[in-house]
């Protein structure tokens, strides 16, 4: 074949046409919860060292992580907390070949989802 | 490497809508993945309408439809016309199949039709599969033995044969490798659903002795545990095979051999 145009060929398109499943979004979203509660666990650790520096220190802390953009943070995490574990969990199954079945993983997906979600609001209203 | 959006000469323009035709009352509206290597123009998306009173059922059939009476420029694989050769993989509806398999009676709305996903386009339809096929090669596809060849053939029980179902069947379409996000970032290391499908059908075959180098062929950071378990591989397989198992599986094999 007169190849001639092989270096200017066009990448086909991917992400751009490609629906999302659901097995790639909760995969995604497993990552996405992962990086997102180190910044989480970041604030967390803010408070613990405030609160071992002093009043004063603690209290700036506790006034950002107590306002209403903290608690909509700490609250997001809890859920990410939960997306993550039960997603681990999912990980777990899988790596000894079980629940690979295209109808089961889906099935665990939406499990994920859903008791991500009851988790959360059950955690919110117990502590 | 991750890179989310398209290079400049890959992003996809519009492009030309071809006219309707005359008289026809059940008309159906395809948009197809159009790039020329001698314009040197951006890749576009063509508009066709068909009538579908005069077509066949199938997305080939629409495809060889348009090749043969609106556009002969339109270019695609194609040859057995009943998912057994694999030449017609492509995104069709927002997931990788055989168009010769897909039924349009399947797809809602207008039937979008793109090369396979995140691969270099030859023309139109018509993606490179070079590479695809070198990693195929890379997981030695064959019968390795040290024995003695016996003197029929080599000889298997129907128990063991009953463990290559499920992976023999595949024709190399390359619609799972194409689907996963993780060949899509890091398809020049990551060997990819199809090749690895291909090598747990060696490692797993009774009559293979060469168990241990293929585990040890494998053992990487990018040919096999680039897979992250995201399954569009296993939903998008024409054939309805689960490349996801079988990666899965090699991974238990890999940690069950240091126990």
């Amino acid at each position: 074949m007169a190849d001639m145009n092989r270096g200017n060929r066009p990448l086909s398109p991917h992400l751009q046409v490609y629906r999302p499943q659901i097995t790639s979004v909760t995969s995604i979203f497993t990552r996405i919860t992962g990086n997102a509660l180190i910044v989480g666990t970041l604030l967390i650790v803010w408070w613990f060292l405030a609160a071992a520096k002093g009043p004063e220190a603690y209290a700036r802390a506790d006034w950002v992580l107590t306002s209403w953009l903290g608690d909509a943070v700490m609250f997001a995490s809890l859920w990410a907390l939960w997306y993550h574990t039960l997603a681990g969990i999912r990980h777990l199954i899988w790596d000894s070949v079980h629940g690979l079945e295209l109808a089961t993983a889906e099935r665990l997906g939406l499990a994920v989802i859903a008791g991500s979600g009851i988790l959360t609001v059950l955690t919110a209203i117990i502590v | 490497m991750v890179e989310l959006a398209l290079p400049k000469n890959s992003v996809v323009k519009t492009g030309k809508t071809w006219p309707q035709p005359q008289g026809a009352s059940n008309v159906r509206k395809f948009q197809i993945y159009r790039w020329n290597p001698d314009t040197g123009e951006n890749p576009r998306v063509d508009t066709y309408f068909i009538d579908m009173d005069k077509c066949g059922p199938m997305v080939l059939d629409a495809l060889i439809k348009i090749k043969n009476e609106i556009d002969p420029t339109l270019t695609f694989r194609r040859s057995c016309r009943e998912g057994i050769c694999g030449s017609c993989a492509m995104n069709i509806d927002g997931t990788n199949t055989l168009a010769c398999t897909k039924g349009m009676d399947e797809i809602r709305g207008t039937v979008k039709i793109y090369p396979l996903p995140h691969m270099p386009v030859v023309k139109d339809l018509i993606p490179d599969l070079t590479h695809f096929y070198a990693q195929h090669a890379s997981i030695m596809p064959w019968l390795e033995t040290e024995t003695n060849e016996p003197v029929k053939e080599w000889r298997q029980s129907p128990a063991d044969r009953k463990k290559l179902d499920g992976l023999y069947e595949c024709v190399m379409c390359a619609c799972c490798s194409t689907a996963c996000p993780s060949y899509w970032w890091n398809g020049d290391k990551y060997l990819g659903p199809a090749a690895l499908l291909h090598a747990y059908r060696w490692i797993i075959d009774s009559r293979d002795e060469a168990t241990g180098e293929r585990l040890d062929e494998l053992e990487d950071p990018f040919k096999l545990y680039r897979c992250h378990t995201i399954m569009n591989c296993t939903k998008t397989c024409p054939k309805g095979l689960n490349p996801a198992k079988a990666i899965a599986s090699i991974k238990k094999m890999m940690v069950d051999r240091t126990l």
